[in-house]
This record gives C-alpha cells, sequence and structure tokens, in this order.
C-alpha cells in the first residue's frame, strides 16, 4: 500500500503498524511526535495504529532554533 | 533589594536568560555555549524529521533536561493554523505545554503577524499552553496579547537576527508600565550591552540566540550575555540615579 511519509510516496505492506514503519526509516520514537491525515497520534498509540492505503504521516522532531 | 525567581505560570527560573539552540556550527560547541550562559530555558524548532537516511544525532541528545527546560518554537509559521498544529505537535514530544509563539508575516522582516498572532494566542491559551508570546514593540498589541492570556509577552528589541539593539526603548518601557504579566525582550539582541540595556530598563528575562551563535567565539560571548542579563538586572533592582542636566560633584565642595 502507498503511503506518504513527509512528503514522500512509499509502498509498505498491509498491516504496518506506525510503529514499525518508524522502524523501518530508523525513527527513534522517543525523539518524533507523529501526525496521521493531520490528526497527531498520541505516542502510546504507535505500536496499535495500523496504517492503510494512501494514508499521510507527517513525522517532526526538535531541531536548532531560536 | 534581593532578587526573585522568576515565574512564568508554573515554572520557575534563576537565570533570567533564554537561549537558543539555532545556527551553531556544532552540536559540541552549541552545548558549550548553553553551559556558559547559564541558561536554564533553551529554545528549539520542530521541523520534519529526516527520513530515508541514516539518522545524525539528535539536538536532544545534547541538551540536558535535568537542566534545562526545552522552549520548542513556532519560528518559521506564517499563519494562526499553522502556528497552532507546530505547537499541538510541540507538545505531543512530551516535554512541556510552554510553547513561544511566533507568527511571522513576512519573510525578508521576519516581522510578526499581529492579527494572527493574536488569533493563535487565544486559540493556545484555551487549549491550555503556557503562551510566551513574540510580538513587535508595539504597546497596544503587546497589551493584546495580554488580555488574551499570554502568560509573558516578548517584544523584539529589534528584527530577528539583525543585531540591531533595543531600537525603541521607550516603547518597552511603555509596555512595561502598561503589562503586568512578565516581559522578556525576544530578539534582535547584537552584544552584551542589549542585553544589559533590556534589563536595565526592567524586563524580566531577555532571549537571543544569533548574537551568541553567530559571534565569533560563541562560547566567550554566551559567558559576556550571562554577565550582561546579570548586571542589568542588578542595575534595575539598585535603583539608577535620575539623569540631571547639570554636574552634580561627587566630593565636597568646601574648603580645607
Amino acid at each position: 500500500m502507498q503511503i506518504t511519509v513527509n512528503g514522500e510516496n512509499r509502498e509498505y505492506s498491509t498491516g504496518t503498524s506506525l510503529s514499525e514503519l518508524l522502524k523501518s526509516i530508523d525513527i527513534d520514537e522517543r525523539y518524533v511526535a507523529v501526525e496521521l491525515n493531520r490528526k497527531i497520534v498520541p505516542r502510546t498509540q504507535f505500536n496499535e495504529k495500523l496504517l492503510a492505503e494512501n494514508d499521510t504521516l507527517e513525522i517532526v522532531t526538535f531541531v536548532g532554533g531560536g | 533589594m534581593a532578587d526573585t525567581v522568576l515565574k512564568l505560570g508554573k515554572y520557575e527560573f534563576k537565570s533570567r536568560l533564554f537561549v537558543g539552540t539555532g545556527k551553531y556550527e556544532t552540536l559540541d560547541l552549541m552545548k558549550e555555549a548553553l553551559e556558559a550562559s547559564g541558561s536554564e530555558v533553551v529554545t528549539v524548532a520542530v521541523r520534519r524529521a529526516n527520513v530515508g537516511c541514516k539518522p545524525g544525532e539528535s539536538l536532544l541528545d545534547y541538551i540536558d533536561q535535568k537542566k534545562y527546560t526545552i522552549l520548542p518554537n513556532t519560528a518559521g509559521c506564517y499563519s494562526a493554523d499553522e502556528a497552532v498544529r507546530t505547537a499541538r505537535l510541540a507538545r505531543e514530544m512530551g516535554i512541556s505545554d510552554l510553547i513561544k509563539l511566533e507568527v511571522l508575516g513576512d519573510k525578508d522582516t521576519l516581522l510578526p503577524d499581529p492579527v494572527d498572532t493574536l488569533k493563535a494566542t487565544e486559540i493556545l491559551v484555551k487549549d491550555g499552553f503556557t503562551v510566551l508570546v513574540y510580538t513587535s514593540d508595539d504597546p497596544i498589541m503587546a497589551k493584546r496579547l495580554e488580555d488574551a492570556g499570554a502568560t509573558s509577552v516578548m517584544p523584539a528589541g529589534a528584527p530577528i537576527g539583525s543585531g540591531q539593539g533595543i531600537l525603541n526603548p521607550n516603547n518597552i518601557r511603555i509596555i512595561l508600565e502598561t503589562l503586568s504579566v512578565p516581559v522578556i525582550v525576544d530578539a534582535g539582541v547584537g552584544t552584551a550591552s542589549d542585553v544589559t540595556a533590556a534589563m536595565e530598563l526592567g524586563c524580566v528575562g531577555v532571549l537571543l540566540n544569533t548574537g551568541i551563535a553567530g559571534a565569533k567565539d560563541p562560547v566567550q560571548m554566551a559567558r559576556a550575555m550571562k554577565l550582561a542579563c546579570e548586571s542589568g538586572r542588578l542595575a534595575y533592582l539598585s535603583g539608577r540615579i535620575p539623569k540631571k542636566l547639570y554636574a552634580n560633584a561627587s566630593s565636597p565642595l568646601k574648603d580645607f
């Protein structure tokens, strides 16, 4: 299935969880916040949240800033 | 007059210098400068995580959260909607409900958009955030932000990153007289005397980034800013002498 991750289209197998997706792109869950289709996914739901065809994910982190 | 701690909502700080984490050549240098600044509050920005390449080190690995309170900003947001979205994502990182709200109106001047800044303040206050809001030095706007429930109003001394110092001290004075919430000068600080000037006016703190990160020796400049902040605060608390037109001799004028 197609998932858009930070603006890029990526292919995942059906039933992939958010946690698995993050792991597949080397993202440390402790350091990110995630929106699924513009709605925030609480960190506690990363494991159970299953992704669906055409989902859009926005994954953000803290960077240097003033 | 002894100093008290700085209270911002439920947060308390001894240091009155707030520093940014942007524009450092390396994270090690940033860490050293933060240390030298004596600051207890450091600002960070929220951006898309790198996807598809091996992750670099995280900024958070370099900020000891036992020592520093993280203040996420909404820098780079040009509408209330974007800023609110960014603030909510920042809170979801699970660190705090503090937000440095910044809604910009223009890419060249980086001046705040007053209408959307007010709108976003109202939404975020209602949503339970501790809002420290960046604004211009307009006293009326500052008052409107206080009325909207901002925990601190943070007027710019000069445009972001410009290093021009406190361009209109009179406006800052009016803001200080009009508002009851803590006022922090945010942006425009170029060197130590700018920090002192803001603190002498009675601001409760100064927030800066480029002034340290862009200096030739950021670590030494961080220390200079720390001392300047303390100096200005002490001078403010001590009550300076009024400025007079004519001389007033320091030594007794009587003959032997």
